[in-house]
């Protein structure tokens, strides 16, 4: 099936104005300054509110478009023209971009609602705005790009903004770490990501998703260089989505502002892996080894999240690794590919509300207790903060995959698309899509109960939690309706919306039927609920317990990741850095300073010919006129 | 003077004057000569504003009839007998020669006149009187002599003149008629007044010394071809059987004579002690405009006379000259850059780059046609770098004058951040770093010379700069990073005249970095020198 992208016409030759929205807050905001302080809030919320409201008039207009032709491109301008490498600026609202557009400029709106309240007693509120409206237009331009190199520039300054909030509070050492370690782990994936883009213009000559799409399924290629492109792909898609053996960075992630937390690395940047996967989809299906290594790394990091997870006492670094092992189930859909492409997308969308809806929650427990973050400090908040808690309590019903709220429309499809994958695979990773359910029911129900049930163990120096105020708990409210609906609404709507992008697929013969799956998965999940619910009932010990097994162990230091990152990269780059800076020393800098001294002697020397007397300027002039006479005198006849 | 001649066989026919051609050179020549009667006849109070305005109401009428003449390539006297005059010869690269002198000329002017920056400006009342006598104390609050108006005004016409002429001897005249001009310039100093005239009389001195090469040169060639016209001796030296010593030796002497002017090794040793000594606006004078008449005189000759412009596909004494001058720019280059490195004080920093830009632009004179443009180019972008460079050093000042000495200079910066920005952006221009007009330049003359086939004089060019960066990245090291002396100098505002020609020469080298191609066009379209 050849792609073909359609001209935008009407309204939708307007859609740069998505962009161009939030990038104006932003500019606004940085270049005012202080003047923007008392109104700032506002005009950055505004902007990605009119945001939303324009993406919802081009989402109705694309709607009422054909299917075959459900495409609109637009081109702004030439990027970049030298020699044949020629890019333009243009952007592209499909099926898959309208969604992405609607959940960043929707969730993003509510979050910047939330954030006027929970920034409200901070100075760099309004700096704090004009990044987080950099960031939205930033993954709109992502999302928008009609060609890899615009949605590397997105990509950037998604990465760009997201490195300046975790840094936000840049006077706290966590906080300027986190930052830096976030930056450097996406560089990894982004250098990946570049080599991708590379190959593309090498076997392509062009880097838009068209020609890109056609040349591969035209099927000219080695299947080697398909492969490799996918894979460095796949690297950027890593680094950015915080999956094996990139996703360190992104729990550190957490020392950022709790808005960043959800909007950022929870309901929209960290999902740009998974988007980029979906977007390539021509690529990776075009290739299985590709695809087989897209469904491990899912798998591995959905279970490795997991683990983690149940380790953690932070509330919002167990969010954190719950985000790495729900975006792992989102690779693994993406990386069966076919139907389960479209599963995918919508267990993003409804994780973008349900896990917005959790970070959310926990920051305004952590408001009303003092920017407390320990759970083993937290209990029976439930009398103190009614909507916080029964909003948190619809979103983690919903993570789990409660019938018939969001996650068991979007989770269950997954783990049985898993279990039909042919032959052995099917079973390897349908059981560790399984099995993950189970742990999330686990740690996500000891969360739930330490922080809200239990005997209270806060710290004395908090007398009266209290319930945040309405402008934070109302985006909580609508987060935990879409926590509530999302699924069951999605489910097949936008299955069918998103067919134009990923095509029809025939369904293959079942291993395990539908409800095997379902009654499989809500065993485990049960079991997973009550385990955590007889464990952490009466609350928990307010010390560090001993770790008995070596799983406790290894999952209490984030399974060694940190470590192995220590010792396999950073130490040899530490010893080359050495290396190369003696070599540089003692070599280069010999040669240069050498080079520069045998110059420095020679000016002194040459220095003091210039004597000052007349007579000896013109015996140079008059020695220079014989030589010169002589030469050619010379040269000529001799 | 003993011949006689009868009457009837005396048949003097007078030349058809293209005056439209003559314009530019007269009007400059006419306003220097207005003004040294404004010198007889206004009284002195009044002198200073009549004599500025008419300079630069001269200077840009000049530009505009520059502008008039662009398009028709002609000598500019024409005998009714269609014999060729080529006294003058008004083309293409002679136009863009006389128009950037001329544009060079109205900020060298402006520069000349400012008295703001240091009460009375950079000349002294009476130069007669003799330094630092009791006469000599009792002048310092004069305002400086108006003289040097039309004296300023003669150099720059003689050197426009030396740009067309199209004979030898007039270009000896135009040698001599904006030399002469500039041995008085520098020795009119305010202060330092032993050093400036020192320098003056070594200018003169050596200055004479070389003109008597150029003229023994000129003698040689007339005996050679028969006429000092260029074209006549290029005609010659495709068809004569005479003496190739005279023709040898006689270019040789005259181009002593020019790599005089242009200051390259090893007849570069005047440049820095009459830099120092000069009154830095003067100074600046020399190193755009002088250079442009200088290098404009060695591209004219040795394209239309040495080069087998004129008849393509014919004998070219090329092979001949050409290994000597690229000896010549090869020590320019290295030695220039080499002799910059140890430099303290600053004048005379960039009088060794003023050499070493020299070597450069032989470069591009050795290329010949090819590299034509671009050296054109080097020569507008350079100028008003040099220019505006000149321009910030006579800002640099504490109770002696000018501070030109590098120790002084150490952390300037942190007094005044915009004076060292602006400094620091120039030295980039001259290091030739990307965005600014010195890299475009460089680039141009290198890459032309490359495909003119002159691969290791661009591999010396490139290599020099390389050492050349050393000496002005020091600068701005100084400035930026070291600590500030105890008594450090102060950088005084600029006048309006002085701001302008900073600014003038920033936006230049700037914008000639950033859109060379404006600049390169017009090079381009100015063709070649008229040689047949």
């Amino acid at each position: 099936m050849d792609t073909v992208f359609a001209p935008a016409t009407g309204a939708l030759s307007w859609m740069w104005l998505l962009i161009a929205l939030p990038l104006a807050g932003a500019t606004v905001l940085l270049l005012l300054g202080r003047r923007a302080d008392r109104w700032g809030h506002l005009l950055g919320t505004a902007t990605v509110g009119a945001a939303f409201v324009l993406g919802l008039v081009f989402f109705l207009q694309l709607s009422g478009l054909p299917d075959d032709a459900r495409s609109a491109t637009l081109d702004l301008f030439t990027f970049v023209e030298s020699g044949s490498l020629n890019i333009s600026a243009g952007l592209l609202f499909d099926p898959l971009s309208a969604v992405f557009v609607l959940l960043i400029t929707g969730v993003g709106f509510l979050i910047h609602v939330y954030a006027i309240g929970y920034m409200s007693h901070d100075e760099g509120r309004r700096r704090f705005f004009a990044f987080f409206n950099l960031f939205v237009a930033a993954m709109l331009l992502l999302v928008l790009g009609d060609n890899y190199v615009m949605m590397f520039v997105g990509w950037e300054g998604v990465g760009v903004a997201s490195y300046l909030l975790i840094s936000f509070w840049f006077n706290r050492p966590s906080a300027a770490t986190a930052g830096k370690k976030a930056f450097l782990a996406n560089r990894v994936g982004d250098a990946g990501f570049l080599i991708a883009i590379f190959l593309m213009f090498a076997s392509f000559g062009s880097t838009d998703f068209q020609t890109v799409f056609n040349g591969t399924a035209a099927n000219n290629l080695a299947s080697g260089t398909v492969l490799a492109i996918g894979l460095f792909l796949l690297l950027g898609a890593c680094g950015k989505s915080g999956q094996f053996p990139l996703q360190t960075w992104l729990p550190d992630a957490m020392e950022g502002p709790t808005p960043v937390s959800a909007l950022i690395h929870a309901a929209t940047m960290v999902t740009a892996g998974v988007y980029l996967i979906a977007r390539s989809h021509p690529i990776f299906s075009a290739n299985e080894t590709a695809q087989l290594v897209v469904v491990s790394i899912g798998a591995l990091t959905l279970l490795i999240g997991c683990v983690i997870g149940c380790a953690k006492d932070d509330i919002k670094r167990v969010l954190a690794y719950s985000t790495v092992s729900q975006i792992g189930y989102m690779f693994l859909a993406v990386g069966l590919g076919g139907a389960a492409y479209a599963l995918g997308i919508i267990h993003l969308l409804a994780h973008g509300f349900f896990k917005a809806g959790l970070f959310l929650g926990a920051g305004s427990v952590m408001h009303g207790m003092n920017d407390q973050v320990d759970i083993r400090r937290f209990g029976g908040l439930w009398k103190y903060m009614k909507s916080t808690w029964f909003t948190f309590l619809l979103g983690y019903l919903a993570i789990i995959g409660l019938p018939p709220l969001s996650g068991f429309f979007t989770k269950d499809p997954i783990i049985l698309a898993a279990f039909n994958r042919e032959g052995w695979q099917g079973w390897v990773f349908g059981g560790a899509a399984l099995l993950g359910a189970g742990l999330t029911a686990f740690y996500m129900t000891r969360l739930f109960i330490l922080t809200f049930h239990g005997p209270k163990r806060w710290t004395d120096d908090i007398e009266h939690p209290h319930e945040s105020p309405a402008i934070m708990t109302i985006p909580l409210w609508i987060l935990a309706v879409g926590s509530v609906a999302a699924g069951g609404l999605m489910s097949t709507s936008v299955v069918n919306w998103l067919t134009p992008v990923f095509g029809h697929t025939e369904h293959h013969e079942e291993k395990m039927s539908h409800w095997t799956a379902t009654g499989l998965t809500m065993a485990l999940v049960v079991l997973g609920v009550v385990i955590a619910f007889l464990l952490f009932r009466r609350g928990t010990a307010l010390a560090e317990q001993p770790a008995r097994t070596h799983i406790v162990r290894a999952a209490r230091q984030n399974l060694y990741a940190d470590r192995f990152n220590e010792l396999v990269l950073e130490l040899p780059g530490r010893l080359l850095t050495r290396a190369l800076v003696w070599v540089d020393n003692r070599g280069v800098d010999g040669v240069v300073n050498g080079l520069a001294a045998a110059v420095g002697g020679g000016s002194a020397r040459l220095r003091r010919s210039q004597t000052g007397f007349v007579r000896s300027y013109a015996l140079s002039i008059l020695s220079g006129a014989v030589v010169v006479v002589a030469a050619l005198l010379v040269v000529t006849f001799g | 003077m003993t011949t006689m001649v009868s009457a009837d066989t005396l048949d003097i026919s007078f030349p058809e004057v293209d005056y439209l051609a003559l314009a530019p050179l007269l009007i400059v020549f006419g306003a220097a000569c207005v003004g040294i009667l404004l010198e007889a006849f206004l009284p002195r109070t009044r002198r200073y504003s009549a004599q500025l305005v008419l300079s630069v109401v001269g200077l840009v009428a000049a530009l505009v009839t520059i502008v008039m003449n662009v398009g028709e390539d002609r000598p500019a006297f024409a005998m009714s007998d269609g014999s060729r005059v080529d006294a003058i010869v008004i083309d293409g690269p002679g136009l863009f020669l006389m128009g950037a002198i001329v544009a060079m000329g109205v900020i060298a002017v402006l520069l000349i006149a400012e008295r703001r920056v240091s009460a009375g400006g950079a000349f002294v009342a009476h130069a007669a009187v003799a330094a630092d006598s009791k006469a000599d104390a009792a002048q310092a609050r004069h305002p400086g002599a108006t003289e040097v108006f039309p004296l300023t005004m003669f150099a720059i016409g003689g050197m426009m003149l030396f740009c067309v002429a199209g004979d030898l001897l007039t270009m000896f005249i135009a040698l001599e008629a904006f030399s002469l001009p500039l041995y008085l310039l520098c020795g009119l100093a305010r202060r330092r007044r032993l050093l400036s005239q020192e320098a003056a009389m070594k200018y003169f001195l050596l200055g004479a010394f070389a003109s008597a090469f150029f003229i023994y040169g000129v003698a040689l060639l007339y005996g050679y071809a028969g006429s000092v016209q260029l074209v006549d001796i290029n005609a010659a030296i495709a068809a004569s059987g005479n003496s190739q010593v005279l023709l040898l030796s006689g270019l040789a002497m005259l181009a002593v004579g020019l790599l005089f002017k242009a200051a390259a090794v090893p007849f570069h040793v005047w440049t820095p002690d009459v830099y120092t000594g000069a009154p830095t606006p003067v100074t600046a004078l020399m190193a755009a405009c002088t250079k442009v008449a200088a290098i404009g005189g060695l591209l004219r000759v040795f394209n239309v006379a040495f080069g087998n412009s004129g008849n393509p596909g014919g004998p070219s004494l090329a092979w001949d000259w050409r290994p000597i001058l690229i000896a010549i720019a090869i020590a320019t280059m290295v030695i220039g850059a080499i002799l910059a490195v140890t430099q303290t004080d600053i004048k005379r920093l960039l009088a060794y780059s003023s050499i070493a830009n020299a070597g450069y632009l032989l470069v591009g004179v050795i290329a010949l046609g090819q590299a034509l443009g671009a050296t054109l180019f080097y020569l507008v972008a350079y100028g008003f770098t040099v220019l505006a460079a000149f321009a910030v050093v006579t800002l640099v000042r504490d109770s002696q004058g000018e501070a030109t000495h590098l120790s002084r200079w150490a952390g300037l910066a942190k007094r005044s951040p915009r004076f060292a920005v602006i400094f620091t952006l120039l030295m980039l221009a001259f290091a030739g770093i990307p965005l600014t007009s010195g890299f475009a330049a460089k680039f141009a003359v290198f890459s032309s010379a490359l495909e003119a086939g002159q691969t290791s004089l661009v591999i010396v060019g490139v290599l020099s700069s390389v050492i050349l960066a050393f000496p002005y990245l020091k600068v701005v090291v100084l400035l930026w990073l070291s600590q500030p002396v105890e008594d450090a100098p102060a950088v005084s505002m600029p006048g309006f005249m002085t701001g302008t020609a900073v600014t003038v020469g920033v936006v230049f080298t700037v914008l000639l970095g950033l859109a060379p191609q404006v600049l390169l066009n017009i090079v381009d379209g100015a063709g070649q020198f008229l040689a047949k």
